[in-house]
């Protein structure tokens, strides 16, 4: 086990920031600590860091307690979400900083950082300035940096957040080539789900302080075991209903079955606009709907449908599928529902 | 861009490129009109009394000049300047640095007093601020008896002057650096900490380079404040020739006896100090200003 999280909380001036938190993270692993800001995410993260101490509760890095070590004695790497380079030193003099604290020999400094270089594809640029380079070569500048002494594991607050998308979309694939690389035990935190669904082989959902369901992308997209990770996590209709018969919960002329709730109970359903399926011809089961309103997405076209009594649903439909079905505003067609959520609304 | 306000040390804006559409601009005449304006008063108020303080200096010649500023009344004078910038400007590098890294790295209960209280000598009266020496210092002053009694001199004698000088200059230092500091955050700080770097290290390496431009300014300006201050060192000092006298009380005791030469030769070597700090003090705030270049918000372009 690389790093191991017990009852971790943290509190800022009568405010929660870490409420209670415990995971355990395996060697070599990826996780992405995902959720909105202020879910006390990257507050979790400097805790492990060891720049902020927790009010409670314990941290083990490779076995060893470091709840109440000095950042210097922990040897974790870690990179911010706006770079942190040293100004004043060349990247060269960056990335061996950590080395040259460890008084490390200048030989031995010389061929990791060129290691090092070579890994974040940055050779031939070792003795620019950090202000000469460009925001996605700092960010790898960073990273390198971070994991020249070689550290337990690496921690990564928020690490494309300030670069535009582009190269946001090519650092994740980067990030991903070098942890298979490496093999370093890597944490990062992130309020993009999208980055968290790519890149991590486990992603915690946080909010509020605490962790609120922790799975593989897959888990987390397909089985949500919270309104919280259902509505967070990737997008979703939401519509609130009470069983009003026996396993089922009635919606204009939409039914869902529930198991397990008594009747009367008031429940959350959600339902992802990519599990509405959208037909011209009718199908069983299926509901007659107009669509009111079309809205081009890309790759995708976004169906806002009425289902009537003034009921609304909203479904994405493959920008091929739309245009062979015809679908245009006004059009009538045929809704299902293939998959949904819900939870109690208590 | 690093600016204060309220205070004597801001720093003016820097040459930035500044387009302007030409609906901004104003008609030729008035452009003209405030051009003289302003160098007409520049003139009258700044240039012509620098040189004129030279021109008088060297009207007997340099060997009068030469001769005025060795009496051995001016030595004294020089080297008691000397003395007091010695101490007082490195006491509040100190202090300087200590307050402004709390200042703009922490968060404390007190911490706007603090703030306040820096700006104190600034807004006080350096007459008054003398004067609270003597009241402390002085022999009916507070603890007046117990340094009779112990046979300590701090008013009419050289700590006297040191004090009231430390106090008089000392926001200097702090004043740059706090917003050298508060725009540089602590982020470098912590990414030296986390890299294992002590935390003496962590100020020699990171830290100091990243303020030493500012650390510059506050030092020069602190220092031609410390050998130029009069008021509050007049009520301290007792004025006795040769010992308590520093060279901004030495001219204005040989202008009051007329001796008009010797006067402005040892008031030139104030106003040679002044013109120095001015150099420096441009190369300074050029310097500054690449020591908070535009980071994050603004990015090279070019590949990842």
């Amino acid at each position: 086990m690389s790093i191991g999280v017990r009852n971790l909380t943290k509190t800022f001036n009568g405010f929660t920031a870490v409420d209670n938190v415990s995971f355990s993270v395996e060697t070599g692993e990826l996780i992405a600590i995902l959720g909105p800001s202020g879910s006390g995410k990257s507050t979790l993260l400097r805790i492990i860091a060891g720049l902020e101490i927790p009010n409670a509760g314990e941290i083990h890095l490779t076995g060893v307690e470091t709840t109440l070590s000095s950042p210097q004695e922990r040897n974790v790497g870690f990179v911010f979400q706006h770079y942190a380079l040293f100004k004043h030193m060349t990247l060269y003099e960056n990335i061996a900083f950590a080395l040259k604290v460890r008084k490390v020999s200048k030989a031995e400094i010389v061929s990791r950082v060129n290691e090092l270089l070579e890994l974040v594809q940055l050779k031939g640029l070792e003795h620019r300035y950090p202000s000469q380079i460009s925001g996605g070569q700092r960010q790898r500048v960073a990273v390198a940096r971070a994991l020249a002494a070689r550290p337990r594991v690496l921690l990564l607050d928020e690490p494309f957040g300030a670069l535009d998308a582009k190269v946001r979309e090519e650092l994740r694939k980067w990030i991903l080539q070098l942890h298979e690389q490496t093999r370093v035990t890597t944490l990062f935190v992130t309020h993009d789900q999208h980055e968290a669904l790519e890149i991590a082989n486990k992603i915690f959902v946080m909010n509020k302080g605490r962790i609120e369901q922790e799975g593989t992308p897959r888990e987390i997209f397909d089985r949500p075991l919270t309104p919280f990770v259902a509505e967070f996590v990737g997008e979703s209709n939401f519509i609130e209903a009470e069983v009003s018969e026996p396993h089922l919960v009635r919606w204009g002329p939409i039914n869902f079955s529930v198991n397990g709730y008594p009747l009367r109970e008031k429940m959350r359903i959600y339902f992802r606009p990519n599990d509405v399926y959208v037909s011209s011809a009718p199908e069983h089961n299926h509901v007659k709907a107009t669509i009111a309103k079309t809205r081009f997405k890309g790759p995708l076209i976004e169906l806002t449908l009425h289902i009537g009594d003034g009921k609304h649903v909203v479904a994405h439909v493959p920008k091929g599928v739309s245009f062979a079905s015809g679908f245009t505003e006004g059009s009538e067609v045929y809704v299902g529902i293939t998959e949904y959520h819900s939870f109690s609304k208590s | 861009m690093i600016g204060l306000q309220n205070t004597p040390a801001v720093l003016p804006v820097h040459d930035v490129m500044v387009i302007r559409s030409s609906r901004l601009s104003e008609p030729r005449w008035v452009r003209w009109t405030v051009i003289s304006i302003s160098l007409l008063f520049v003139v009258v108020f700044l240039a012509v009394p620098l040189v004129l303080v030279f021109v008088k200096a060297f009207e007997k010649g340099t060997e009068a000049y030469v001769a005025a500023i060795t009496t051995p009344d001016a030595l004294a004078a020089i080297k008691l300047t000397l003395l007091t910038a010695a101490i007082a400007v490195p006491l509040n590098v100190i202090f300087g640095i200590s307050a402004a890294w709390l200042i703009a790295k922490f968060d404390f209960r007190g911490k706007n007093v603090l703030t306040t209280l820096i700006d104190l000598p600034f807004t006080v009266s350096p007459v008054i601020s003398g004067m609270v020496f003597v009241l402390l210092f002085g022999l009916q002053g507070v603890f007046g008896k117990w340094l009779y009694e112990h046979d300590i001199k701090i008013i009419f004698a050289v700590p006297g002057i040191v004090l009231s000088t430390i106090f008089v200059t000392f926001p200097f230092v702090a004043r740059e650096l706090i917003p050298v500091m508060q725009l540089s955050g602590s982020e470098e700080e912590e990414a030296a900490v986390v890299l294992g770097a002590s935390g003496w290290r962590t100020f020699f390496t990171v830290t100091l380079p990243n303020i030493k431009w500012g650390l510059m300014y506050g030092i020069i300006v602190c220092n031609a404040r410390a050998m130029g201050e009069f008021g509050a060192v007049s009520v301290v000092s007792g004025h006795i020739r040769g010992a308590t006298n520093t060279i901004p009380l030495q001219a204005e005791i040989l202008y009051n006896e007329y001796h008009i030469t010797a006067a402005f030769s040892v008031a030139s070597l104030l106003t040679f100090l002044a013109v120095v700090t001015l150099m420096i003090k441009k190369v300074a705030e050029a310097k500054i200003y690449h020591e908070v270049p535009p980071t994050h918000s603004q990015s090279l372009t070019g590949t990842i």
